[in-house]
């Protein structure tokens, strides 16, 4: 193998390329980004930049720049596997005998009528700083969306006083964490002046030029300065999905291994994926394949990507136990919140231990009794003990 | 082998005490990670090369 290319330059492409390096691949490695920048990281956009305790540079990822020709602010276009080539959007060709697919995800917008400006994603640092740049002191924000990412930006607000209304269709915020951890950390929100329009949805926004408020499909009208939509994400899949490759809701589907499987359900010898663009079969997803969208997925896919492309198939080794464990942490206000296991599996959820006042929070996640998943709040030393025990696969 | 933590970087994402628990360890109300021990053998090094390469904000040097 001489000549790696890695589609995407986020998290994924950039521990690949070093994982390549560490594994003392000497070939040319080519790193095809439609971002302006290197490779950067997305966490602490909706914490530590948006809160401006740290500047763009601060976001770089850890490590040493491998040694890479880069092709920035260039788009892949498309896949042609037969010729092993990636098509740019100039028109470019970039020629591979080995592939990562690793592009990611982008915001999902808001598909109706909306003012010219005033709305908002976050995904990346131009969003990020337009959306900073868009809040003043006198700013009403709402914020469609109490995932994560909407809660974190809340959070962040309110840290400085600002106007914060949360709106979703979901009964409590974070859903994906159950109604115990839902329930809890839309009191800490409260309790720090967010106010939430919970179970009810967005009809649409009102204002021409710029935002002047959100109107709720019950009629209530939310006035609004400043919108962000944090309603997910979809997978940069456009590129791909042409080749033939296996897919499952526009996500590429790769064997243990990461390797690419095609739509007759082979492995792709000399294709890999990784991080919030690839599915990969889980023991708690009954064994199909799942898109785990967090940090630590992505660093433990691009790391076992690199190793693996090296290699011929039959000696390509699976995720460790211990890398298979989802982890996903996040911050607002005190409190830190983390999650081990696979959350979307879970079908019932137990308080294991509680301080309001701390405050604190250990639940459990159970699938027909089983133990798959645990969220902690500030109980950083339980969700490690989690870790461990989720690592060691379900008895079949 | 040295290991230090830059404790301002560090957010106690326990990553490493996964990696290597003899080296590493966290309380529950820990705002950085405890180095059990900061002077290991070379025994240790495959983990903590390991818990290097793990931690979310590189936090974790080695030094020798
Ligand atoms: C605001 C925010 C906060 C987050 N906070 C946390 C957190 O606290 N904890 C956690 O675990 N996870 C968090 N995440 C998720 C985490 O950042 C992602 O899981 C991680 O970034 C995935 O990395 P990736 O490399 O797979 O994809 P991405 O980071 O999405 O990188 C993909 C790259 O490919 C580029 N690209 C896309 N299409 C093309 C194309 N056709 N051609 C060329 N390039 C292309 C994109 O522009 C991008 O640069 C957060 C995400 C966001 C957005
Ligand atoms: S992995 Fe990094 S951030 Fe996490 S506890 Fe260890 S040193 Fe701190």
């Amino acid at each position: 193998m001489q000549d790696v290319v890695a589609v995407g330059g986020g998290l994924a492409g950039f521990r690949f390329a070093q994982g390549l390096r560490e594994a003392g691949y000497d070939g040319r490695v080519t790193i095809v980004s439609d971002e302006k920048h290197l490779p950067y990281d997305r966490p602490p956009l909706s914490k530590q930049l948006l809160a401006g305790t740290y500047t763009e540079e601060q976001c770089a990822l850890p490590g040493d720049a491998p040694d890479v020709t880069w092709v920035m602010g260039r788009r892949a276009e498309r896949l042609d596997r037969e010729r092993r080539v990636v098509v740019l959007d100039d028109g470019a060709e970039v020629a591979y005998d080995g592939l990562l697919i690793a592009t990611g995800r982008r915001a999902r917008t808001w598909n109706g009528p909306m003012p010219a400006s005033g709305v908002h994603t976050l995904r990346d640092l131009e969003d990020t700083a337009a959306f900073r740049s868009a809040i003043d002191a006198d700013a009403k924000v709402v914020i469609v969306g109490a995932g994560f990412i909407g809660c974190e930006v809340a959070a962040t607000l309110r840290k400085e006083g600002v106007s914060v209304t949360v709106v979703d269709v979901a009964a409590y915020p974070m859903p994906v964490m159950g109604s115990e951890v839902g329930a809890r950390a839309a009191a800490i929100h409260e309790a720090q002046g967010v106010r939430f329009r919970l179970g009810r949805g967005v009809a649409g926004f009102e204002g021409e030029e710029r935002v002047t408020g959100v109107r709720l499909e019950d009629g209530e009208l939310l006035e609004a300065t400043v919108v962000l939509v944090a309603v997910g994400s979809v997978p940069n899949s456009e590129w791909f999905e042409d080749a033939g490759l296996s897919m499952d809701r526009s996500v590429v589907v790769c064997d243990a291994t990461c390797t690419v499987i095609d739509a007759s359900g082979q492995p792709v010898p000399e294709i890999v994926a990784a991080g919030d663009i690839a599915a990969w079969p889980h023991h708690h997803g009954d064994g199909a394949a799942v898109c785990i969208e967090h940090w630590s997925n992505a660093r433990d896919m691009a790391d076992l990507a690199a190793v693996n492309l090296l290699l011929p198939i039959s000696d390509r080794s699976p995720m460790a136990a211990t890398a298979s464990v989802p982890t996903f942490w996040s911050d607002q206000y005190d409190v830190k919140i983390k999650s081990a296991g696979f959350l979307r599996a879970a079908d019932s959820w137990t308080i294991v231990a509680e301080d309001p006042e701390k405050p604190s929070l250990l639940v459990e996640g159970h699938r027909n009794g089983e133990l798959v998943g645990a969220i902690a709040f500030n109980m950083n030393r339980s969700i490690i003990g989690y870790q461990r025990q989720l690592a060691a696969p379900a008895p079949s | 082998m040295k290991i230090t933590v830059d404790t301002d970087l560090c957010e106690v994402h326990g990553d490493c005490v996964v990696a290597a628990p003899d080296i590493f360890d966290i309380g529950e109300d820990d705002d950085v990670v405890q180095i059990l021990n900061a002077e290991p053998g070379e025994e240790y090094r495959k983990a903590i090369v390991q818990a290097v390469k793990m931690c979310p904000v590189a936090a974790i040097r080695i030094e020798g």
